[in-house]
């Protein structure tokens, strides 16, 4: 956690968003993870997307659990509330946050210990509810607070700066989500801004359950030679199937999009994302051929990244429960009470 | 024996059978006539096929507690007849389904036994093997209304009110009763010596459990947010608190819902979600039992270091462990009162009764939003589960929620900077904000170490000016916890201190020993921390009977504890077998306490 505050000198040319504020109004605390982290350029993408999404602050609420990935909340958006719960725990905290007002847009931070280890009953579950939040991983393969045993991300073969290679299975969050009926499943690299925006944008814009599996490789303790989550290794065997621009609702869709290289994606906000197609292969509104299509360059020793499935027609948690569209923490009393009269008269039945 | 009124009949039978609208019935029918009654549930820990039993105690006294005797025993249960028939008072009566011989071994020459071809007689008449089980139920409800001279048109009043749209099953049930109750009337004296007369002890009370009752509480203090995870013998507060919601909370247009029911993947998540919805402002709580507590203990110390309210039903089972998780017992106290690692007390609430189920659930939302930290309400299975005779519930139309210190957009933005745990007031309650009203009221809420300011520290100064605060606050607390109950006797240097589901065998007591010319003063506790008027009242004393329903006297150790009452003058009177306290075990333990030089 950071306690150096951030000095607020900015240059008066820096562009503005349509609320009139400057990036700089969407940052926070001064990071104190290692330099170089790739932790720091999620943060520095988080700050962009909603910088260029427009997003009031004080309607954003940052969630996070435990662990590096869980302290970044902390250097972005200072205007917005956040929630650092315990290990593992962020989805049930944003669960109730997100029951009690609807309204704010939830990110939760978290990381592969976070999430697929202490807390991967509360993601699972999470996903299950098809909770209305946007789910960042960091994943980096590691625990680093507590200095660099594996994750249950790490994979096969994978080399600990000392020790054995990792033997266990890892748990991979894509296919996980994709088994679960997650609504919104994206991987992408902290290493490659240019993807990352655009798929932060679209899992923050997504009604329902959006997961972003971001490799953020941890410098200090795997990032070595014979690591999967190095930044080398990332790069060489980093492969794009789909990627996706934002278009904002004022924006007309262009005709260039050729039908099977580019598919339009409306979302239930209004606006719209394009997918466009690196691999022609590749279908991600099909789980079926999503799963097979994972597997298979997984085998291969790939990592498949961009915006893997989208389903924009299961409602979310609310929807399905058929919940008031007031937040329910702004009803006012008068309306959850039944009131006097009414209580004398369903007692008639314990007489 | 003959005793008009104060009659304990049990009912043995098997679970999964249907038993429980029959005894239902019955205990209505004594309510109806105006006579008090109390009603037990023993059941097991079993979906279907193992003993239970349904005590109903007449009591014109209008006692709560249940009491240590049986009457009246309806051995319907063969696997149990032994042991139910060793349990009638000497000089009680047996009542049995003589379809099928008893043996000849089992036989006692103290009680008077009833045979009544219950099964026969419903074979005759009914058709299916569901519905022959069933009305065999009913009829035993006919034998003991002609024995107990129970009213049948109230009997009748009672099952047309049930089966209104059902008409059918009006004439077969009735059909039932009468069967019972005439072999009755034809082959035995009725009534017997012990019966029911009617009385007018009933008028503005009702007979209700504590779990509806704190559900219906939940609902009428403006909960909208309630996530659980299933444990007996919590699980029918979120079923009450379901029922009323979908009820009173259902827009009759658009059928959308002002409330949210999450069933939790476990407690670990269903306490989480408590917290996120107070974050935001929603008033939200989770029902649960021990084993929960200890699922939960993490976010409840979280949730008292960075000051989240949250409401907190624990219907206490039978520990350690599973333990018996059908059987009641007030084992959690101090697990509750402390629980977490690290320095942490909880504000706990004890309601003796369902009645105090229904008033304590506002009253803990209002404590834990002004005083924003966790807030206990330490019930049990024998006020969830059971049936108890309470004065009607009213409702005050004057009620307004204390939402506590929560500053709103307007403020915020005439505010220079907001300070999320800076202590203005002195009473170490600090201001909050909540999500979505204004950029200048972000804070971020964590549980590792943090200044006054809000921000993250490991400053040792820093960090012990939160803590110390937090103390500051629990004294505050202390001032706005409700009083406890305390009457004088005569003039006396001995009392008894209980709390919850303790009170009403300890009046009881109170009465009996009243009786023999010894008074004690009575002081009945229901919150932690303690207040003054506690401490002075143990301080008053020089000796003071702390009765209570676990092993380890944990009361007593909070009593030690808290306000440092001198643990020379409390002996603990301990009941922790799992059965609801009665008072005939109280009178017994003061008595051998006196017999020892404890002088009252």
């Amino acid at each position: 956690m950071t306690y150096i505050a951030k000095p607020r000198v900015s240059h008066p040319g820096l562009p503005k968003n349509e609320l009139g504020l400057t990036s700089r109004d969407y940052e926070g605390a001064v990071s104190t993870l290692c330099a170089g982290c790739g932790h720091d350029s999620v943060t520095a993408a988080i700050i962009q997307a909603v910088f260029e999404l427009n997003v009031e602050p004080h309607m954003l609420a940052k969630m996070s659990g435990i662990g590096c990935s869980s302290k970044t909340p902390a250097y972005f958006v200072s205007q917005s509330h956040g929630f650092n719960s315990v290990h593992g725990r962020m989805p049930s905290v944003t669960t109730g946050a997100n029951a009690g007002n609807r309204d704010l847009m939830y990110i939760g931070v978290s990381g592969d210990g976070d999430s697929l280890s202490i807390g991967v009953g509360q993601f699972v579950h999470a996903i299950r509810r098809n909770l209305n939040m946007c789910y960042v991983i960091e994943n980096n393969g590691v625990y680093g607070l507590t200095k660099g045993q594996f994750s249950a991300s790490a994979d096969i073969g994978s080399l600990p700066k000392k020790g054995m290679p990792n033997q266990q299975e890892p748990i991979d969050p894509v296919s996980t989500a994709l088994s679960l009926g997650a609504t919104y499943i994206a991987r992408s690299f902290s290493g490659d801004k240019e993807q990352l925006v655009p798929l932060l944008k679209g899992a923050l814009l997504h009604s329902g359950f959006s997961l972003v599996d971001i490799i953020s490789p941890c410098v200090t303790f795997n990032d070595h030679e014979g690591s999967t989550k190095s930044y080398a290794h990332t790069r060489e065997f980093y492969h794009h199937v789909v990627n996706i621009d934002y278009v904002h609702p004022s924006e007309e869709i262009k005709a260039a999009y050729a039908e099977g290289e580019a598919m339009p994606i409306h979302l239930h906000g209004g606006d719209t994302i394009v997918l466009r197609k690196v691999d022609e292969g590749y279908d991600p509104t099909s789980r079926a051929s999503a799963f097979k299509f994972l597997r298979d360059r997984f085998n291969a020793g790939e990592i498949t990244t961009g915006l893997l499935y989208v389903n924009e027609s299961r409602e979310e948690m609310h929807e399905l429960m058929h919940n008031a569209d007031t937040p329910l923490s702004k009803l006012k009393f008068e309306d959850l009470n039944p009131g006097a009269a009414e209580l004398e008269k369903l007692q008639r039945r314990f007489r | 024996m003959a005793a008009v009124n104060d009659v304990v009949i049990k009912i043995a039978t098997v679970n999964g059978t249907g038993s429980a609208s029959a005894n239902g019935l019955l205990r209505k029918s004594i309510f109806r006539m105006g006579v008090p009654v109390v009603g037990k549930n023993y059941f097991p820990s079993n979906i279907q096929g193992l003993p239970t039993w349904y005590e109903i105690r007449v009591t014109g006294d209008g006692y709560h507690a249940r009491s240590n005797r049986v009457d009246v025993m309806v051995a319907m249960n063969a696997q149990t007849y032994a042991r139910d028939m060793a349990e009638v008072v000497p000089g009680g009566w047996l009542i049995y389904d003589s379809t099928w011989p008893r043996s000849a071994l089992l036989n006692r020459d103290d009680i008077s036994v009833i045979g009544i071809p219950l099964s026969r007689m419903c074979n005759e008449r009914f058709d299916g093997a569901r519905a022959r089980i069933l009305m065999k139920n009913i009829a035993y409800v006919g034998a003991i209304a002609a024995l107990l001279d129970i009213d049948l048109d109230v009997i009748t009043a009672l099952l047309e009110e049930t089966f209104a749209a059902k008409e059918h099953l009006i004439a077969s049930n009735m059909e039932a009763i009468r069967l019972g109750h005439d072999y009755a009337r034809e082959h035995f004296a009725c009534p017997l010596p012990v019966h029911v007369e009617r009385m007018d002890a009933t008028k503005g009370h009702i007979v209700i459990d504590g779990n509806t009752a704190a559900g219906l509480g939940c609902v009428y203090a403006g909960a909208t947010v309630g996530a659980w995870y299933p444990i007996t013998p919590s699980t029918s507060l979120m079923d009450a608190f379901r029922t009323y919601c979908s009820k009173y909370r259902v827009d009759p247009e658009t059928e959308k819902r002002t409330y949210c029911i999450i069933q939790a993947e476990d407690e670990l998540a269903a306490i989480g979600m408590v917290l996120g919805a107070n974050w935001v402002g929603a008033r939200s709580f989770t029902p649960t039992s021990g084993p929960g507590i200890s699922l939960m203990s993490e976010f409840i110390g979280f949730a008292y270091y960075a000051e989240i309210p949250a409401v907190i039903f624990n219907v206490q089972r039978t520990g350690p462990s599973t333990g018996m998780p059908t059987r009641t017992q007030q084992c959690d106290i101090v697990s509750c009162a402390y629980a977490s690692h690290g320095d942490t007390m909880h504000v706990l609430l004890f309601p003796a009764d369902p009645a105090e189920c229904f008033y304590m659930a506002p009253l803990a939302f209002d404590l834990s939003e002004r005083l924003q930290t966790p807030i206990m309400v330490l019930s049990d299975l024998d006020i969830g589960m059971n049936d108890w005779m309470v004065p009607e519930l009213e409702w005050d139309e004057n009620y307004v929620p204390d939402r506590g210190k929560v500053l709103g957009a307007e403020e915020l933005e005439q505010m220079d900077k907001f300070y999320r745990y800076l202590d203005v007031d002195g009473d170490g309650i600090t201001y909050r904000t909540l999500p979505g009203e204004h950029p200048k009221g972000a804070y971020f809420t964590r549980g590792s170490g943090h200044s006054k300011l809000g921000g993250y520290t490991e400053d040792s100064d820093e960090y012990q000016e939160v803590v110390d605060r937090l103390l500051v606050k629990w004294e505050t607390a202390r001032n706005m916890v409700p009083e406890a109950e305390i009457r004088y006797s005569k003039f006396n240097k001995a009392a008894i201190l209980t709390y919850g589901s303790g009170d009403g065998a300890c009046k009881e007591a109170l009465d009996r020993l009243e009786a023999r010319n010894i008074g004690l003063n009575y002081c009945r506790v229901k919150a932690f921390p303690f207040t003054e008027a506690v401490r002075s009242f143990i301080e008053q004393h020089e000796v003071v009977y702390v009765v209570e329903q676990n092993r380890d006297a944990q009361f007593r150790t909070l009593l030690i504890n808290d306000i440092d009452a001198d643990q020379n003058k409390l002996v603990p009177l301990l009941h922790y077998n799992g059965m609801p306290i009665n008072a005939g075990f109280v009178v017994e333990k003061v008595l051998e306490e006196i017999a020892k030089g404890r002088a009252a």
